[in-house]
């Protein structure tokens, strides 16, 4: 059980990529790439809880108390931001692609081909 | 590379990662007991030595503020990026997308939907601004205010037109806004080494624990990282929705 979020944090990288590899539309392909991230936050979380111990906000607990892991979660706000933004840089991509090409299929899109 | 070829190359891949995953997770100890000294150590000092009451906060502008800097401006470049890739035009080459019903008109929002907007635009504000300035007392900071604040005009943008988004949030004050904040951090930093500490150094008096003056220079540096986010998430909105219109317009 306790080893249930290393598991899904695995399963939720492969099985976006697995979304990436065969993605049919370039937004969904996006989606994917936040499905990948998302398994990075909940192998943070892992990180960082401590069975029993409430969370570092000293403003109604005694200072000192035992908490969980304050830097992995600061890491993961980090993670957030950065997500939000790679998803707008690759929407934005998403949107001239579609407006030279006519098209958000990654299939047809003949000049990215390899 | 054909579908079927490229499942079968997924497959093999996929495969070895998983390996790689249980290599590295089956060291790992059960997760919930993972130690960490580092985090151990930060709860403990930063009410005494910072005043601060968010341990999470102290990590993100304090003890480790260089990095929240650099993450800073991940986001600055990435809206920088988001803008110049919008407003690149070119001809474009029409597909199977083209318009079949060209005399259909959008309808206006409904009366619910602008009510419940301009219900929520105050609201939203203040939840914002309680979120900015209320940092490093309890969850909430910068980043997250600033995203709650850049709903307000979406918000606005929703019960209106675009018009009227862009009477709220004018394109120059908007990027001016989001140069500021990303100033502000820097400047906060320089001001630090002219008074003869490091960089970014929590030189100011610590004030009273659980004020909202507390913490030094961490209330300021969200403010400026507050206006930055705010600013650049909705240049951002700007960028797509001119690009919306525009379509609407051809």
């Amino acid at each position: 059980m306790n080893f249930l979020p290393y598991l899904v944090s695995a399963w939720l990288f492969l099985i976006g990529l697995y979304g990436v590899v065969t993605s049919r539309n370039l937004v969904h392909l996006c989606i994917c790439v936040g499905v990948i991230q998302s398994s990075s936050y909940v192998l943070l979380l892992a990180i960082g809880y401590r069975i029993g111990r409430p969370a570092p906000i000293f403003i109604d607990i005694k200072p000192g108390t035992p908490a969980v892991d304050p830097v992995v979660q600061a890491l993961m706000l980090t993670d957030i931001v950065v997500e939000v933004t790679v998803m707008a840089l690759l929407l934005a991509l998403a949107v001239q692609i579609h407006k030279r090409n006519g098209t958000l299929d990654p299939n047809q899109l003949h000049a990215i081909k390899g | 590379m054909t579908k079927a070829a490229r499942k079968i190359l997924f497959l093999i891949s996929a495969l070895l990662l998983a390996c790689v995953f249980w290599l590295g997770y089956s060291q790992m100890p059960p997760a919930g007991f993972v130690p960490s000294t580092y985090g151990d150590r930060v709860n403990q000092i930063v009410v005494p030595q910072r005043h601060i009451t968010d341990a999470v906060t102290a990590v993100n502008f304090d003890i480790r503020g260089f990095d929240t800097l650099g993450e800073e401006f991940i986001l600055f470049t990435s809206v920088m990026g988001v803008v110049l890739l919008m407003r690149w035009r070119k001809e474009p080459i029409r597909g199977d997308h083209e318009d079949k019903a060209e005399d259909r008109r959008v309808p206006p929002p409904s009366d619910a939907v602008r009510v419940a907007s301009v219900l929520l635009v105050p609201a939203t504000v203040l939840f914002g601004v309680y979120m900015v300035t209320h940092g490093q007392l309890t969850p909430g900071g910068g980043f997250q205010g600033g995203v709650i604040l850049a709903t307000a005009p979406l918000l606005l943008y929703l019960a209106g037109t675009f018009g009227q988004f862009h009477q709220v949030a004018p394109l120059r004050m908007v990027a001016f806004a989001e140069a500021a904040g990303a100033a502000t951090y820097i400047f906060i930093g320089g001001a630090c080494l002219a008074l003869g500490g490091s960089f970014l150094q929590n030189l100011l008096p610590l004030g009273q624990i659980g004020s909202l003056t507390s913490g030094g220079i961490v209330p300021l540096i969200d403010l400026g990282v507050g206006l930055e986010v705010c600013g650049g998430i909705v240049l951002a909105l700007l960028a797509f929705l001119e690009e919306l219109v525009e379509e609407k317009e051809e």
